[in-house]
């Protein structure tokens, strides 16, 4: 298991994996928008999309899980 | 009949006998962990000739305790004096005693004395407890070493290499340092072991999480460089002191100049004209120095703000850039203090800063004010007014609110500020700006097509206030240049700048920064 977990506070600008899909380490999981910056978040490590905790529109805080993986 | 040693031949063989450091089944050990033993890796950082050492009979009538756990020399690395302290694990795990600790203090005055950089190559379980009353309260006693660390610093260059650990008081030893060279797995540092802090705070974990030497790059920054073994550390000690003079005296080494391991003139495709779209600045980077120079500081830890040494044509230069492509660049408290260190690290040694801008501004929100992002941000602002080294800042793209000034914007005293045809100079972004000024007209628009029209509108009137052109022709900034030219256009203005005096402007004690 490993936690996607958000760099800083702002908002889920956009979403690219659904659950079940495999990323693979530097993959793109998230894009977030905070101070007027669309913020790529991307997977250290690979796996199976687990589960996503957070919709486009939410604001999400520093050290918030937004995607679980399952390895 | 044997025949008598002489005087001469008796203390040859204590000598030799010294110089093979501990017992055998100690120096077994190290060996099994993985490590070098001391004067193995004092052969890898020096020069072979000239060594001179002192106190090698420190302790020398005790038979466990050759040179007292410590080895202390003059030396040379790439024909430049420096002088070394290395701890020894084979000798009681490198502990320290009363003749340990008066050895380091020597050496240290030694290279205050002749103004040459101090290294520690450090890998010690700490001060004997039993001798503690004659090594840590007293005037010449463990303290010093920490208070001649401060008293040095900025005058001599210090390094560490951690390859061992460094516990309690002596984990002072490498973060007193200008740079901490930290080796994975085998470096470690911390106040209180694993074993003091189950026993005092009830928290059960390993060394490797407690201080190891990953965790400190990543994590808590106090590390500087995370190499993969010793031999790669030696090598990065010997890389850092090229980029710096002997003393804060003396100016940078220069190199035989090399052309960037990437094209300049690809400088113009590869940044984005959309201020919100992240791109990676190494690529920036990788454009502008000479190939092979670039060495990362903190590369690991607080990513959205670069700060490394590289040559520009030969000269060497500090870079501190925002990373657009992590956290947008947004500066953070982790971020301003990575960039405070560094400034003050250049400017301590007479090495000239480049600012690569790319940034949104400070972050904010309650997380942030509360971890005192005030106090932070005024470090990395007090550290860029405070620095005289010749300074040039490069708007490549937005550079946004008190982000401007503390990458050194116009009113912090650059010998330039220069802009690339990209930048954006705001009190903040044209979308948070807009929002700011038309919050009540923009809500009052029903119709959402209307009000998004109506955004864009004034959006667009706000660029044209803030156009690049504009500042330029009011002198906010002092030339504007396309980016294929960066490079050349740095190569002739830090060469015009390289002889700045650089002196203290205000005669005072100090000031009184922020921490």
């Amino acid at each position: 298991m490993a936690e996607i977990i958000s760099p800083m506070a702002g908002v889920v600008a956009e979403i690219k994996v659904s659950v079940g899909d495999e990323v693979s380490p530097g993959q793109e999981i998230v894009i977030m928008e905070s101070m007027k910056m669309m913020i790529p978040i991307e997977a250290d490590k690979g796996g199976k999309v687990k589960e996503i905790l957070v919709n486009v529109g939410d604001f999400v805080n520093e050290g918030d899980v937004i995607v679980v993986l399952e390895n | 009949m044997e025949e008598k040693k002489t005087k001469g031949q008796i203390l040859w063989e204590l000598r030799e006998k010294v110089r093979q450091m501990g017992p055998e089944r100690h120096k077994k050990r190290i060996k099994e962990q993985g490590k070098l033993l001391c004067r193995e890796r004092l052969k890898l950082l020096l020069d072979p000739e000239p060594i001179v050492e002192d106190g090698l009979l420190a302790n020398c009538l005790e038979e466990e305790l050759p040179a007292d756990g410590v080895v202390t020399v003059l030396g040379k690395i790439n024909g430049r004096d420096v002088c070394v302290m290395a701890n020894d694990f084979s000798v009681k795990a490198g502990s320290w005693g009363e003749r340990t600790v008066e050895k380091i203090i020597r050496i240290q005055e030694t290279a205050m004395r002749l103004h040459i950089p101090m290294i520690y190559l450090v890998d010690s379980a700490g001060l004997r407890i039993t001798d503690q009353i004659y090594c840590f309260p007293g005037r010449r006693h463990a303290g010093r070493i920490f208070h001649l660390q401060a008293l040095m610093s900025g005058l001599v260059p210090q390094i560490c290499l951690l390859s061992g650990p460094s516990a309690a008081g002596g984990a002072y030893i490498p973060t007193f340092c200008d740079v901490i060279i930290c080796v994975d797995k085998l470096g470690a540092m911390y106040l209180g072991s694993p074993r003091m802090a189950e026993v005092t705070i009830g928290e059960k974990v390993t060394i490797e999480e407690m201080g190891g030497s990953r965790m400190h790059c990543e994590v808590s920054g106090v590390g500087d460089v995370l190499v993969s073994t010793e031999e790669e550390g030696i090598e990065a000690i010997k890389k850092y002191l090229s980029y710096f003079p002997q003393n804060c005296w003396q100016k940078p080494p220069y190199a035989e100049p090399r052309d960037p391991e990437k094209d300049p003139r690809e400088l113009e495709k590869i940044i984005p004209e959309n201020q919100n779209i992240p791109f990676d600045m190494y690529e920036v980077i990788f454009r502008i120095i000479d190939e092979g120079s670039w060495f990362e500081m903190k590369a690991l830890w607080a990513r959205e703000i670069i700060t490394g040494f590289g040559r520009i044509n030969g000269m060497p230069v500090g870079i501190i850039a925002n990373q657009p492509k992590v956290k947008g660049g947004v500066l953070f408290v982790d971020s301003a203090d990575k960039a405070c260190r560094f400034i003050r690290l250049c400017d301590a040694f007479n090495i000239p800063i480049l600012f690569l801008m790319d940034v949104p501004g400070f972050m904010i929100g309650t997380a942030v004010e509360r971890q005192g992002i005030l106090r932070h941000g005024c470090k990395m602002l007090y550290a860029v007014s405070e620095a005289t080294v010749p300074k040039i800042s490069v708007v490549v793209r937005k550079a946004y609110g008190a982000g401007l000034y503390a990458m050194c914007g116009p009113s912090h005293e650059p010998d330039a500020c220069i802009a690339l045809p990209t930048a954006l100079i705001a009190v903040m972004g044209p979308e948070a700006a807009v929002n700011a000024v038309f919050y009540n007209e923009i809500q009052a628009i029903e119709d959402p097509k209307e009000r998004m029209k109506f955004v864009r509108e004034k959006q667009e009137e706000y660029r044209e206030q803030v156009d690049i052109y504009k500042l330029a022709a009011n002198l906010v900034v002092d030339d504007v240049i396309p980016a294929w030219t960066l490079r050349d256009e740095l190569i002739k203005r830090f060469t015009f700048y390289q002889n700045k005096p650089g002196e203290l402007r205000y005669p005072k004690k100090h000031g009184v920064m922020q921490v």
